[in-house]
């Protein structure tokens, strides 16, 4: 797997020691979503895919996915769903809060091998947030790639993270298309899985890359139907999610197969991930 | 008697207890005792300084082992110690749970209908007529039971007694609307952090430690006994292959059946495990 | 013994061996040894050569563990006991992290650095050694250096001793790990009737065989010693078939009647590509999922770092504290617990110790010292558990180590 174009990064002294930011903007996403926008004193240099270690005294530690534009290091966004102890409390976090962190680990997305290839991203609910600092890479560098889709899948109309930003991304050249698991009256888009999103498009598939991140059985379908459309198993890309303790490969909690998912993840091609995706209780 | 309700190991989904309050506004707590040694409360007392803490963050309203003082409920946090042995005990939970948002289990009595739960294997008219000159003044139910059994709990700790770090560290995380973490894990992961040499493996001493719940700090390992099981089954109890094990290397069944039958010998996991191990022996060695 | 050579091998006569403990010490060691302690021989402080477990022998068995009186009177024919150098470079329970309130109600944050003296260990086996230098790999060998582990494993001052003796539940040949000591060492010691053959691996191990009484180890001292290495590594390559007669202890010197091998012959795909086979279930039904063959291995490296608050929540500690794969904590997940099942915890913890293992850090993560064997208190053994994952069937359990 090709590391990270950014350079990977620990806390200068001590792997343990986190660093202090200052929460610059928190917005509501859902109803139990919110993001952090954090700056620190120099630039904060990552790789879209990779996450960081936020820590809250006395709570813990929770991995988070970094969710903001890295060719915009000088702020950078968490988009957090409140699932435990330490993203309960870090709901209550606002403007102008300190946060501690460590970070950024992690394989980020093989965006450096993408250029002239067709982009699909298929993500379902908050497999967005990684996903997102992929969709502003490309846009930066539009005229790089070929055809760019995103297919969205979330539960209900009101479950759709980012969706303000869909029509910039769709008028600046990214074909956006959604689907939901439950409508309601005002919905007009598709209703169903995202892998339906997936069928009808005009696939080159020696020159298609796949990421997707979601629900593990989702990205098992997403990634079946790839395969199904010709695609090579190493142009489709998963983003795994293991406990995390240390996120710098001591702790042991995050193996998947033969893998640490904190360092030789979250990224992983399906050809490495294959033989371990699909045992139950791995 | 309802079904027993899975033993609580996270917080209920409700409104969390206020803890920003402060001063007469602190959120209230009430600390109960039914059929027990008092041992959990007295736990509790034995901790001073984090008592004091623990009555700057809540009031404690009731609390008869501590003082005579009450102010009347509902409160925020009761605390229920002790089993449920008589009719009067199987109302007065009842209104306990009415009266207590968040309901608190504390102990082997409480989690499991304790020691005295052995009554639940006897008849207790022939108990009365050893124990008591004039057993017709004796108004007792034919079982101890668990306070999951009559009324909603809404976490339990097991332990006997129950360690209060543990207890100071749950009511803490209730206040600041954080779930417990309590370890469900084995006596032995706590043994070997204390580096013990294994009483079952270097001196062959039968231990429950292996299939029962950590917490307690593998006390008793420590001082070269085996573990007595005080705080009930491990999350991923395999007893059927220790007591395979321990057969097989002679250890007598009635010692097994001792140490499955103590003060959770009630609980579900451990019940089970005595009577197979009785219900064998019989069929195996006929007396 | 002025101009000490590494290479070279010398000669302690056991009279002298108090020498070693004292000269240790003068150079500001705190010296730790096998000792007896709580029925088992353990690693404690160690002043006087009294203090060594001198003519004592430990039997093992899967699942047991007995002192006993040894026919000779040697003075390390017992093999390992139930800890190992990870208790020292790698203790169960460490802070990393200290954080305190402030006034202002911020947090002040202070990594912890380990105080940990210099520490000379005595009797460390030729697994152990194995062990030590996998941890390097997991601690010390990827873009990310715990400076704890290193600022301990610094501190060491290693006197191993070749064995004299294998328990059956010894496998280091089989893991290529034993039962010579080969490395990592700064004083190899080599036990003769009457003195030891010393070997220097180390310039920390040259300055304190220079305060010692040595003489240069004569041809036949040598030749004594090799000997019954020699014949040591010959039984424990022979294998189990061999010890199934109904011979009585004194069939061997060391009194050891069955002796394990672990096939390791493409044993990584074996394991991988049998992630379904029926026998983890056979395995899950013995197994108490209690942790222990986590606990006592000598590689095995999972952590937890636990949030403690102290007192009021305006202080906390991080503590990162020994895990085991074992519990559902390990693989806690806010969607859920991904490993419910004994089964499940069952095949991680083998796979990934002989398999996982190989891809994270180039090396299996068995060293074959035996003591998940021996402290499993329903006598798992690894190594037949693998032979069963080989065979295409079950195999019989009455046919096992038992």
């Amino acid at each position: 797997m090709s590391k990270s174009c950014a350079a990977t990064r620990v806390s200068d002294h001590n792997a343990w020691l986190p660093t202090e930011f200052r929460i610059v903007a928190r917005r509501n996403e859902l109803a139990d979503v919110f993001t952090l926008e954090l700056a620190g004193p120099e630039p904060f240099r990552f790789a879209p895919g990779q996450f960081n270690m936020l820590y809250v005294p006395g709570f813990g530690e929770a991995a988070i996915s970094i969710s903001s534009d890295s060719d915009r290091p000088e702020r950078f966004q968490h988009t957090i769903r409140v699932v435990g102890n330490v993203t309960r409390r870090l709901q209550k976090f606002s403007s102008g809060d300190r946060l501690f962190l460590r970070g950024p680990f992690g394989t980020g997305w093989p965006i450096d091998r993408c250029p002239s290839r067709d982009v699909v991203i298929a993500c379902g609910g908050l497999g967005l947030a990684p996903l997102r600092p992929v969709i502003y890479y490309l846009l930066h560098r539009r005229s790089q790639f070929g055809a760019i889709h995103l297919l969205y899948g979330a539960r209900t109309p009101r479950d759709l993270l980012y969706a303000e930003e869909f029509a910039v991304w769709q008028s600046q050249g990214i074909e956006v298309r959604v689907t939901i698991d439950r409508g309601d009256e005002s919905w007009r888009g598709a209703i169903g899985v995202v892998t339906q999103l997936m069928k009808p498009l005009r696939w080159r598939p020696e020159s298609t890359m796949v990421l997707t991140c979601g629900p593990e059985v989702m990205m098992r379908f997403v990634a079946q139907e790839a395969l199904a459309q010709q695609v090579r198993p190493d142009h489709v890309f998963l983003s795994m999610e293991r406990n995390m303790n240390c996120a710098v490969g001591w702790c042991g909690h995050c193996q998947l197969g033969p893998s640490f998912v904190c360092k030789d993840g979250p990224v992983y091609t399906y050809a490495q991930i294959e033989p371990f995706l699909y045992v139950e209780d791995l | 008697m309802s079904p027993p309700i899975p033993a609580p190991d996270v917080f209920p989904n409700k409104s969390p207890v206020p803890a920003e309050q402060s001063g007469s506004n602190r959120p209230k707590l009430g600390v109960y005792k039914f059929a027990s040694c008092d041992g959990c409360q007295l736990a509790l007392l034995s901790v001073e300084n984090h008592l004091r803490q623990l009555a700057d963050s809540v009031e404690i309203c009731y609390f008869l082992e501590a003082s005579s003082r009450i102010v009347p409920g509902p409160y925020d946090i009761g605390i229920v110690e002790g089993s449920v042995t008589t009719a009067h005990d199987a109302e007065r939970i009842r209104g306990i749970r009415r009266d207590c948002r968040y309901l608190i289990a504390i102990g082997a009595c409480a989690t499991a209908g304790g020691i005295q739960a052995l009554r639940n294997w006897a008849n207790v008219e022939e108990y009365l007529s050893y124990v008591y000159a004039e057993p017709q003044y004796i108004d007792t139910l034919a079982t101890s039971t668990a306070i999951s059994e009559h009324v909603p709990v809404d976490f339990e700790l097991r332990g006997c007694p129950i360690e209060p770090q543990q207890l100071l560290r749950v009511i803490s995380d209730l206040l600041v609307d954080r779930q417990p973490r309590l370890a469900r894990h084995s006596v032995c992961v706590e043994c070997k952090l204390r580096q013990n040499v294994c009483v079952a493996v270097a001196r062959g001493i039968p231990c429950l430690g292996p299939i029962t719940q950590a917490g307690c700090g593998a006390i008793c390992p420590s001082f070269d006994r085996e573990c007595f099981g005080c705080f009930g089954p491990q999350e991923n109890i395999n007893a059927a292959s220790w007591i395979g094990h321990c057969r097989s290397t002679d250890h007598a069944t009635s010692r097994l059946v001792q140490l499955l039958r103590n003060v959770n010998s009630y609980d579900s996991h451990f019940r089970e495990a005595g009577d197979g191990l009785i219900a064998k022996s019989i069929s195996v060695e006929p007396s | 013994m002025a101009d000490i050579d590494i290479g070279k091998r010398y000669w302690l006569a056991k009279p002298a061996f108090q020498n070693l403990l004292d000269a240790l010490r003068e150079l500001g060691y705190q010296v730790v040894g096998p000792t007896i302690r709580d029925e088992a021989i353990i690693y404690g402080p160690i002043e006087r050569v009294a203090e060594l477990p001198i003519g004592w022998w430990d039997d093992q068995e899967g699942g047991r563990y007995r002192l006993r009186q040894a026919p000779t009177d040697a003075w390390f024919e017992f093999v390992v006991g139930p800890q190992s150098l990870k208790h020292y470079t790698f203790p169960p329970r460490q802070t990393v992290l200290e954080g305190n309130q402030q006034a202002d109600g911020q947090w002040k944050l202070t990594a912890i650095k380990p105080e940990s003296p210099p520490t000379a260990i005595l009797g460390v086996r030729a697994c152990d050694l194995a062990a030590l230098v996998i941890q390097d790999r997991v601690f010390l060998g990827s873009q990310y250096r715990d400076e704890s582990f290193a600022a301990r494993r610094e501190r060491l001052f290693l006197v191993a001793a070749n064995c004299q003796r294998a328990a059956p539940t010894c496998f280091c040949k089989s893991m290529n790990c034993g039962p010579r000591v080969t490395q990592a060492f700064d004083m190899a010691l080599t036990e003769g009737a009457d003195g030891f053959v010393v070997e220097v691996g180390s310039a920390a191990g040259a300055a304190v065989a220079e305060r010692l009484p040595l003489k240069l180890a004569s041809q036949s001292q040598v030749t004594q010693v090799e000997q019954r290495l020699a014949a040591l590594i010959e039984q424990m390559s022979q294998g189990s078939e061999s010890q199934t007669s109904a011979e009585p202890d004194s069939a061997h010197h060391n009194g050891c009647r069955s002796q394990r091998q672990l096939d390791t012959a493409g044993l990584r795909d074996l394991l991988f590509g049998n992630l379904n086979h029926p026998h983890w279930d056979e395995v899950a039904s013995r197994c108490l999922s209690c942790g222990n063959c986590t606990m006592v291995c000598p590689t095995c490296f999972c952590s937890t770092v636990e949030e403690v608050p102290l007192l009021d929540d305006s202080q906390v500690l991080r503590e990162r504290v020994w895990a085991s794969c074992f519990t559902s904590e390990h693989s806690y997940m806010a969607s859920g617990v991904v490993r419910q099942t004994t089964r499940s915890r069952y095949r991680q913890w083998l796979t990934h110790k002989l398999a996982g293992w190989i891809d994270q850090f180039g090396v299996s993560g068995c060293v074959g010292c035996g003591r998940c064997i021996t402290w499993c208190p329903v006598g798992i053994d690894i190594t037949a558990e693998v032979a069963a994952l080989r065979s295409p069937q079950e195999i019989d359990r009455s046919n096992g180590h038992e």
